[in-house]
């Protein structure tokens, strides 16, 4: 088993995420300190949930590029659901954006599988609307931190055996989409779909409900993770994470999940999310410019689709054999 | 006319892993004649084709252009020797004009080498009138219908003189107008000079225009000469030959229960008016010509497509199939003809792959059961003795014949009542043939019921207890006993008169 483990992407992955951390240990030796380890964990934690989303999403080859759009939206209306009705308990607000979220994911999955636009050109579209909406809905203007309850802020913060809730709510999203792709048949036909439509159509599969799944979910978790931002972060405002959807993307792929569809793991996903987040968050504290950043998360994506693709087999064997001896 | 061939193969072979697609064939094509291609399906017509044309490097033997040896190295090479295809679904751009198309690769340029649009829709123009196509060069490609685009291709096989024109079955997609239009073409290529190789499945087509022909027969060379020299029945003689060599199982069979009935199914532009039942046991035979509607039925029986009009009963239950899953339900399955577009999930571990459709019998609550899913995938790989290293391999490691079994394997593991069997041994070797042939009969010992699709005549010969003939959408004969021959099969599927 472990030495299957060895010949993976995903192990490959891991051995370069540790070697990053021991590179910057070498600049800072605080790094790698467990407590320190943690916050980083805790600090990728909205980007590791949001890649879960996306990885079901691309691999029914499709792509969200509205996921950080609708994050924003259900974060926003999260805000101002929190200042209209400073009583209403959080868990209440939680359960409301994570409805919204998925019912704007499933406005996404809606169009591609009744209407049959491409997924890349409906999330364009959708992205702009819900960032439209949002500048409808607070009229542009921000909910800031004193504007909060306590509760409302102080929930992503608490601290629960020896993790923030934040930390766990990405722990419990991965083991739900672990459980998810390894025991259901919705897990199952996401693969299905994405690693040979035709296939899939003639075994009984809707291709085209399989992915609307996929969207419906990813616009949950993005539902989700539009409340822990603003509270985390204590502000609401139209542009809230605004490009995030690049880092999303950028996560996924760097974690070995196939653009074409098909291929992909959980592990990969928390790894490409981890490896990103330890860039983005940890390089700054060791004084690597935002330009080396920049590359370095650059270099990352390409090495990892060079590596995937080279050890992706040769598809050419099954076109081949179909040209073949025919008439 | 000229005694030397313009193009001529002489004793080539192509081999693909574990097929010999040509053994041995020659073909001779002369300036000013049509020569007809003739055989079945998996004779070996296509692959001679893409060896004219540069697309396959044959194995051994030689291709003459006027006599001399030429090697084709690309497609390249052939189209400079002047040899070009229409195939039967043009190779053409939808979304440039019919100039460009025309002209692709080799439009006339003007200053700074940029391509002088005015001198080629004038050439373009010239061209078409010079075919009597009556097509505006300027017209997207897309706006033409067929047969307006075989105009356009052999618009384009004239701008690069071509000196060898290669059709396979123009007519297929065409109406009778179109057809007569297309005949009056080739009279004009034909009075240019132009060697045409004409590929064609029906027989009057073939009297009407062909000066000569050449017969394949299971990728050998079985005869040629002059359509002067030969009527219908001899033909059908050389493509069909006279024995059945392969060894086929022994089966008795006993017509059980009717399994499955179908009434009156029609769709609107694919087949009409389809009947019969199945029984307990049996194996039924699907025999037609390529485009004949087989695979469309078969494609509707399971929910793929929707047909028009028509019953479908099982057991004595009427039941209607909307979707593919509601066949697997209702214990039909199908084993597609391409296992590698429609079969197999190869980025999917084998035994995922073998319980995709069976997930909701080892799952509970919503889960699945691992140890169960891995059972069943065991007990159904086990049973078509595939060779793997483990079940949690990728299916697209495996051999062409194992992927194969995969994907039977994932049906039997339905327990269906009814099992589609679409070419099930197209493109495998003579071994493994003989393998899928005997768990065929099998199956149908164990009580299931077979529907086979298949090309090819010995096999449907060997295999089936009775044969459905299929022609342009309808069935036109249910042969069994003694009316089951390779003369009655061909004839049926070709529409030559009864009367020999």
């Amino acid at each position: 088993m472990l030495r299957r483990f060895a010949l993976t992407r995903e192990a490959a992955l891991l051995a370069a995420l540790v070697a990053l951390c021991l590179l910057i240990a070498t600049r800072f030796s605080g790094f790698i300190a467990p407590a320190n380890l943690g916050r980083v964990f805790n600090d990728s934690a909205l980007l590791i949930i949001l890649t879960l989303g996306q990885m079901i999403v691309i691999v029914t080859r499709c792509i969200d590029l509205s996921v950080a759009a609708n994050l924003a939206l259900c974060g926003m209306v999260a805000a101002l659901l929190n200042v209209a009705f400073p009583g209403l308990p959080v868990i209440m607000i939680i359960t409301a954006v994570v409805l919204l979220g998925s019912l704007l994911g499933a406005f996404n999955g809606i169009l591609v599988w009744k209407v049959g636009i491409p997924p890349i050109v409906v999330t364009l579209g959708t992205l702009t609307i819900y960032r439209g909406i949002i500048f409808l809905i607070s009229d542009g203007a921000w909910v800031n931190s004193h504007e909060m309850s306590a509760p409302f802020k102080a929930l992503p913060r608490a601290v629960f055996l020896g993790l923030p809730v934040l930390s766990w709510c990405a722990i419990l999203c991965v083991a739900g989409f672990a459980l998810m792709i390894a025991r259901t048949p919705l897990g199952r036909s996401f693969f299905a779909v994405g690693g040979n439509p035709h296939a899939a159509v003639y075994t009984g599969i809707n291709v085209g409900r399989t992915q609307f799944m996929a969207f419906t979910i990813a616009g949950a978790l993005a539902g989700l993770t539009g409340y822990l931002w603003v509270s985390r972060y204590a502000v609401a405002y139209v542009d809230i994470a605004g490009g995030f959807e690049l880092d999303v993307i950028a996560a996924c792929v760097i974690g070995g999940i196939s653009i074409a569809g098909g291929i992909g793991s959980v592990f990969g996903a928390v790894l490409g999310a981890l490896f990103l987040g330890v860039i983005k968050n940890a390089l700054p504290v060791v004084d690597i410019s935002p330009f080396w950043q920049m590359a370095i998360s650059g270099a990352a994506i390409i090495v990892a689709v060079i590596l995937n693709s080279r050890s992706n087999r040769p598809k050419g064997r099954l076109i081949l054999r179909t040209a073949g001896p025919k008439t | 006319m000229s005694d030397i061939p313009v193009v001529a193969l002489d004793g080539i072979v192509k081999t693909f892993p574990g097929v010999t697609a040509l053994d041995q064939v020659k073909l001779s094509l002369y300036p000013g004649q049509v020569t007809a291609l003739i055989g079945e399906n998996g004779a070996g017509k296509s692959t001679v084709v893409k060896t004219l044309t540069g697309i396959y490097r044959p194995d051994g033997g030689q291709i003459l252009v006027d006599g001399k040896p030429v090697h084709f190295a690309t497609a390249h090479d052939a189209s400079r020797h002047g040899i070009t295809a229409i195939h039967q679904e043009t190779v053409l751009f939808d979304e440039l004009s019919v100039a460009e198309n025309i002209f692709i690769g080799h439009a006339p340029r003007g200053r700074f080498g940029l391509i002088d649009t005015a001198r080629m829709t004038q050439d373009a123009r010239a061209l078409l009138d010079s075919i009597g196509a009556p097509l505006d060069p300027d017209a997207k490609l897309r706006d033409l219908g067929i047969a307006s685009k075989h105009l356009v291709a052999i618009a384009r096989a004239l701008s690069i003189d071509a000196r060898v024109v290669i059709m396979d079955e123009p007519t297929a997609a065409l109406s009778q107008k179109e057809i007569e239009e297309l005949y009056k073409l080739v009279e004009h290529l034909k009075s240019q000079g132009k060697a045409i190789l004409f590929i064609s499945h029906k027989f009057d087509e073939i009297f009407r225009i062909a000066d000569r022909y050449t017969v394949f027969r299971d990728g050998q060379f079985v005869g040629d000469g002059l359509m002067a020299d030969v009527d219908q029945d001899d033909l059908v003689q050389m493509m069909v030959g006279r024995s059945v060599d392969q060894i086929f199982p022994q089966r008795v069979h006993a017509p059980g229960e009717v399994v499955l009935q179908v009434t009156g199914y029609a769709h609107p532009t694919e087949f009409d008016d389809i009947n019969f039942k199945l029984h307990k046991g049996e194996i039924l035979g699907f025999y037609g010509l390529v485009g004949a509607g087989r695979s469309e039925f078969m494609q509707s029986l399971i929910g793929i497509t929707t047909p028009s009009k028509g019953v479908c009963r099982i057991g004595d239950k009427i039941t209607v199939i909307r979707s593919p899953a509601d066949a697997v339900n209702a214990g039909i399955v199908y084993v597609p003809e391409d296992r590698g577009k429609q079969g197999a999930i190869t980025d999917m571990p084998i035994f995922q792959n073998v319980t995709l459709p069976s997930l909701g019998k080892t799952s509970r609550h919503g889960f699945i059961r691992l140890a169960e899913e891995f059972d069943l995938a065991r007990e159904y790989t086990q049973r078509l003795d595939l060779r793997a290293a483990s079940l949690d391999q990728d299916v697209g490691k495996l051999s062409g014949g194992n992927q194969q079994k995969v994907v039977i394997a994932k049906w039997l593991a339905t327990q269906p009542r009814v099992i589609i069997l679409d070419e099930p041994t197209k493109g495998i070797d003579i071994g493994s043939k003989a393998a899928v042939h005997s768990f065929m009969a099998e199956l149908a010992a164990t009580g299931l019921s077979v529907i086979m699709v298949s090309s090819e005549i010995p096999e449907v010969m060997g295999m089936s207890d009775r044969v459905i003939v299929m022609r342009e959408g309808r069935m036109v004969a249910e042969l069994a006993g003694e009316e089951l021959t390779p003369d009655n099969l061909v004839r049926h599927a070709a529409g030559i008169g009864m009367a020999a």
